[in-house]
């Protein structure tokens, strides 16, 4: 890398005009592709006003997102904090789609906008695009179009059969939002255009065949009873492909009560929560990249003396508030910071790609010295989520700079006790802790859909697997069910399990 | 190829949608704080926005979670300082998680109140949803300004329907003056003599050097004229137009309460919300308004606010008192000439049997006179409205007001049982157009 002093800094100052922007955008390109080897979706960066980032952040982060009162609700909540100043706006937002869409807000001195150009329309950018996770569950080409769809189709919706009626079904079914990926089998690879016009023609289809006799043909006659006794339980588990632990897309398949329109804002919901999945496993890495990548390019940018030492001031201070780890005993402590983690670690894969200690040679023979950090780092962004990510990176270096330890906690022991602290003996387990803290699988309650009788009484049963004997928030648990009643229609219950199957708990609601 | 797209000029309350239905979902939760808000704000400063918590109930968004408490569970934590493996820390004695204690509540299972900013159009939308108001009047109360147009002045741009004639005139007037603009009747004059001239036919030299200068002055006017037009557009003024406050005017509101043992909460709160209504109209027709407490038992008194409302007197109950005491403030300090008089009057309808008779005096022959409009609300039992229908069912004091009604048209009284019959009482005073605007 030569060191080219620039005859002229790119900006002087804090303000910023389109032109300078697009000048910075050409230097931080340039960096982005040749240094780091990027590769992103192609940019559109948006300028907006702060109160269209309350918006904007208030739905989800979406530009364009169906209307539902839980998104007022969080627009009124963030609406009073900044009103307050309690917080500061995000400085961006970043979509991942095709292109990549970005909002930098209009009150960013030009210093912010550089480290926000480079942050997401860079960092984020490339993740999106590479990322195993982002590739195989989300559909950046056709996000945009399927959600302009979805805000019609519930405009639609509400227009015809009510705001109530929808708002039944999308608070429902925003419920089991955990639980409406099929994490298993692949996704259904159907693109946007084919799925919309599938659903169309299904929901014609069903509208049109629709008979209302059908409604006066008596059910449950005992003469089937015998039938029904003698039907392999096994078989009708088959059959319905069961357990099943999409839940919403089990309601939305089997449900015997719900109308197409009400099964297409399942599917809706389920397409959302499908899009969120790999951000939900990924922000260490994510926040990492994206922190990483500007940080290296705005240093480069400085080292080249595009920018000046104000600015870089400037921006080394919103850097290092984002990346600021509070340690457990101080107020703010919120578990580990994302951005602090992630940028942490990658950092230290340069330092170990380039600069490695004896100790990083033997925890990591494949790249310690290999100096190629930019592959290194590419093919981690590639290839990982955050548990295996930690699982395959965090250094012992890194845990004796943050001090990590780790603590268990058993409900039946009056105190915690440290299992682990930050010494040779205690790597592997904190490492090996952290990455399973980042195991979708322990964050999130595993619950399934094991047995329904369509041809009996049709009572939905799900069954809780718990964890380590952690039961669920119980008030919650009872809500979520009865909204699950509403869309099955007929009684619905829960059991709780350990491990070994033995039965904890177990909850009706009819 | 252009990566910037300026998107500040799109539409901002992308949001609206969604925050509207947002209140209307939490539309219980929020009538119920927001009235007991109500309870406990000043007539003055009702219609102002705040920040209200409501309990999540309704609208919380639940999911399966993991509880906090229980089971087996390992973190990783930051920043050791001094512990070493296997060393056992005493948990805290309530709060679940182990986060250091601080934020453990806060993690609760969403027992927390909701807390956010109502606007002050919300806020009054809320508090009058109950009252029944028309539209009309829930818009015009909620108008913070209102403005009528005024002339002042003159300008010199303006549409041809604000063109003051008079003032063209005058300005076109004095130019041709300046100018010396030849009048038509000089011209008439020459055109006249020459015409003699013309018609007798030049007797002379004299005659035809005559008729010459005359034509040549005639042509000379002629051209001066074309060149100095009767009207030009610099003379144009158009009447200006000013936004401005409506009238300047100050209005002192009465309010007289009986404050015996027989008004209860009940009672007291309805009574507010009657001074309410009338206070808000007030605050929008006059610039300046203050407000008046006098409460009564067999005596009256003027009283703040607070006392008004929240403390009790007991004794009997003599109406007169309070017209008494009424007047003396009045004439104290709010002369008829510089102030507009609007009185309230909210009474459970005793009176002292015999005061009747003064009541209707002092009303008819000193106080009806000065008044711009009284209301008096009785408030009754909601199980009793139904006796009350006909307005010739009442209790003592209503059965006096009548006669007071039958001779001013500005008097307004009504039973209430519930906010909804409130308005009723003012409808005169808001279908009217103000008089002096």
């Amino acid at each position: 890398m030569s060191v080219e002093l620039a005859t002229k800094p790119l900006f002087e100052g804090t303000e910023w005009t389109f032109d300078i922007l697009d000048r910075t955008y050409n230097a931080i390109e340039q960096i982005a592709l040749e240094e780091l080897g990027l590769d992103t979706y192609p940019n559109q960066i948006e300028i907006i006003s702060a109160e269209q980032m309350l918006d904007a952040h208030s739905s989800v982060g979406m530009p364009l997102m169906y209307h539902h009162w839980s998104f007022g609700k969080h627009f009124v909540q963030e609406e009073k904090s900044y009103r307050k100043g309690f917080s500061g706006l995000a400085y961006e937002i970043v979509i991942n789609s095709n292109p990549c869409i970005s909002y930098n807000m209009e009150q960013n001195s030009m210093p912010i906008q550089t480290l926000v150009m480079a942050h997401a329309a860079f960092g984020h950018n490339h993740f999106f695009k590479n990322n195993y996770l982002f590739q195989q569950w989300t559909d950046a080409e056709g996000v945009l179009d399927y959600l302009d769809y979805t805000k019609k189709f519930v405009a639609r919706c509400e227009e015809e059969y009510g705001i109530a009626a929808v708002e039944e079904i999308l608070d429902a079914a925003h419920a089991l939002m955990d639980h409406a990926v099929s994490r298993y089998p692949r996704p259904r690879e159907l693109t946007k255009k084919e799925r919309e016009a599938r659903e169309e023609e299904h929901r014609e289809y069903e509208e049109k065949s629709f008979n209302d006799l059908w409604r006066t043909v008596p059910t449950g006659k005992p003469e089937e009873a015998p039938d029904a006794e003698a039907e392999d339980a096994s078989e009708r588990m088959r059959e319905l492909k069961l357990p099943e632990e999409n839940l919403l897309y089990f309601i939305e398949r089997h449900s015997p009560v719900l109308l197409p329109w009400q099964r297409q804002l399942l599917g809706i919901v389920g397409y959302v929560s499908q899009y969120f999945y790999p951000q939900k496993q990924t922000k260490v890495m994510n926040e990492g990249c994206a922190t990483f990548v500007h940080h290296y390019i705005l240093n480069r940018l400085f080292d080249k003396g595009l920018i000046t030492e104000g600015a870089m001031l400037e921006v080394l201070h919103s850097h290092s508030s984002v990346v600021y780890q509070p340690e457990f005993d101080q107020p703010g402590y919120r578990g580990a910071n994302p951005y602090a983690l992630g940028f942490g670690m990658m950092q230290d894969i340069q330092r170990i790609c380039i600069d490695p200690k004896p100790e990083d040679k033997e925890w990591f023979p494949e790249i310690a010295g290999c100096g190629n950090w930019q592959e290194v780092l590419r093919d981690a962004w590639a290839n990982y989520r955050d548990e295996s990510f930690i699982r395959q990176f965090l250094s012992p270096n890194l845990i004796r700079q943050q001090r990590l330890f780790t603590l268990t906690d058993d409900a039946s022991d009056r105190h915690y006790t440290v299992t682990a602290i930050h010494d040779e003996a205690g790597y592997r387990r904190v490492r090996e802790t952290l990455a399973e803290s980042y195991d979708i699988g322990t964050i999130e309650p595993d619950i399934q859909i094991i047995d329904v009788d369509l041809r009996g009484n049709r009572e939905l049963r799900l069954q809780h697997t718990m964890t380590n004997k952690i039961p669920l928030a119980e008030k919650m648990r009872d809500e979520v069910l009865k909204h699950v009643r509403v869309l099955w229609g007929y009684d619905v219950s829960l059991i709780g399990v350990e491990a070994d199957g033995s039965k904890v708990y177990e909850t009706k609601i009819s | 190829m252009r990566h910037f797209v300026d998107r500040r000029l799109n539409p901002k309350d992308k949001n609206l949608g969604n925050r509207q239905k947002f209140m209307r979902r939490a539309r219980e939760q929020i009538k119920k704080v927001v009235d007991d808000s109500i309870k406990g704000r000043s007539i003055t400063n009702v219609d102002e926005g705040e920040t209200i918590s409501i309990p999540t109930k309704g609208i919380n968004e639940p999911r399966f979670q993991n509880s906090r408490q229980g089971g087996f569970r390992k973190r990783v934590f930051s920043g050791n300082k001094d512990f070493n493996t296997g060393d056992k820390i005493e948990k805290p004695e309530q709060g679940g998680g182990g986060d250091g204690g601080k934020k453990a509540s806060d993690a609760g299972e969403g027992e927390d109140e909701f807390t956010f900013e109502l606007s002050r159009e919300e806020f009054l939308d809320i508090y009058f949803e109950d009252l029944e108001l028309p539209d009309l009047v829930k818009k015009d109360l909620r108008e913070i300004k209102s403005f009528s147009y005024q002339r002042a002045g003159f300008s010199l741009t303006g549409t041809p329907n604000q063109i003051s004639v008079r003032r063209t005139i005058r300005n076109s007037f004095g130019r041709r003056i300046a100018l010396q603009r030849p009048s038509s009747v000089d011209i008439d004059d020459l055109e006249v003599e020459i015409n003699d001239i013309e018609l007798r036919g030049p007797q002379s030299d004299h005659d035809l050097v005559r008729l010459d200068l005359l034509k040549q002055k005639w042509h000379e006017l002629f051209v001066s004229r074309r060149g100095i037009p009767y009207l030009d557009p610099v003379d144009i003024r158009y009447k200006r137009l000013e936004k401005r406050p409506r009238p300047n005017t100050k209005a002192v509101m009465f309010c007289l309460m009986d404050v015996s043992g027989s008004m209860g909460e009940r009672e007291k709160e309805l009574a507010k919300r009657f001074f309410i209504l009338l206070h808000l109209f007030l605050k929008r027709r006059y610039e300046k308004t203050d407000i008046v407490f006098i409460r009564h038992t067999h005596e009256a008194s003027e009283v703040d606010e607070e006392t008004f409302f929240y403390s009790r007197e007991s004794g009997g109950t003599v109406v007169s008192t309070a017209l008494t005491e009424m007047l003396k403030v009045q004439k104290d300090r709010y002369p008829a000439d510089s102030w507009n008089i609007y009185a309230a009057q909210a009474s459970d309808g005793d009176n002292f049997p015999d005061d009747g008779d003064k009541c209707i005096n002092m009303l008819g022959k000193e106080i009806m006179p000065l008044c711009q409009y009284f209301a008096y609300v009785e408030i009754v039992d909601e199980r009793e409205l139904d006796m009350f229908q006909t307005t010739s069912v009442g209790a003592e004091l209503w059965q006096s007001y009548r006669a007071v009604k039958e001779n001013w048209p500005n008097f307004e009284m009504k039973h209430i049982a519930r906010p909804g019959d409130i308005y009723p009482v003012f409808r005169e005073l808001f279908t009217k157009q103000p008089a002096e605007a």
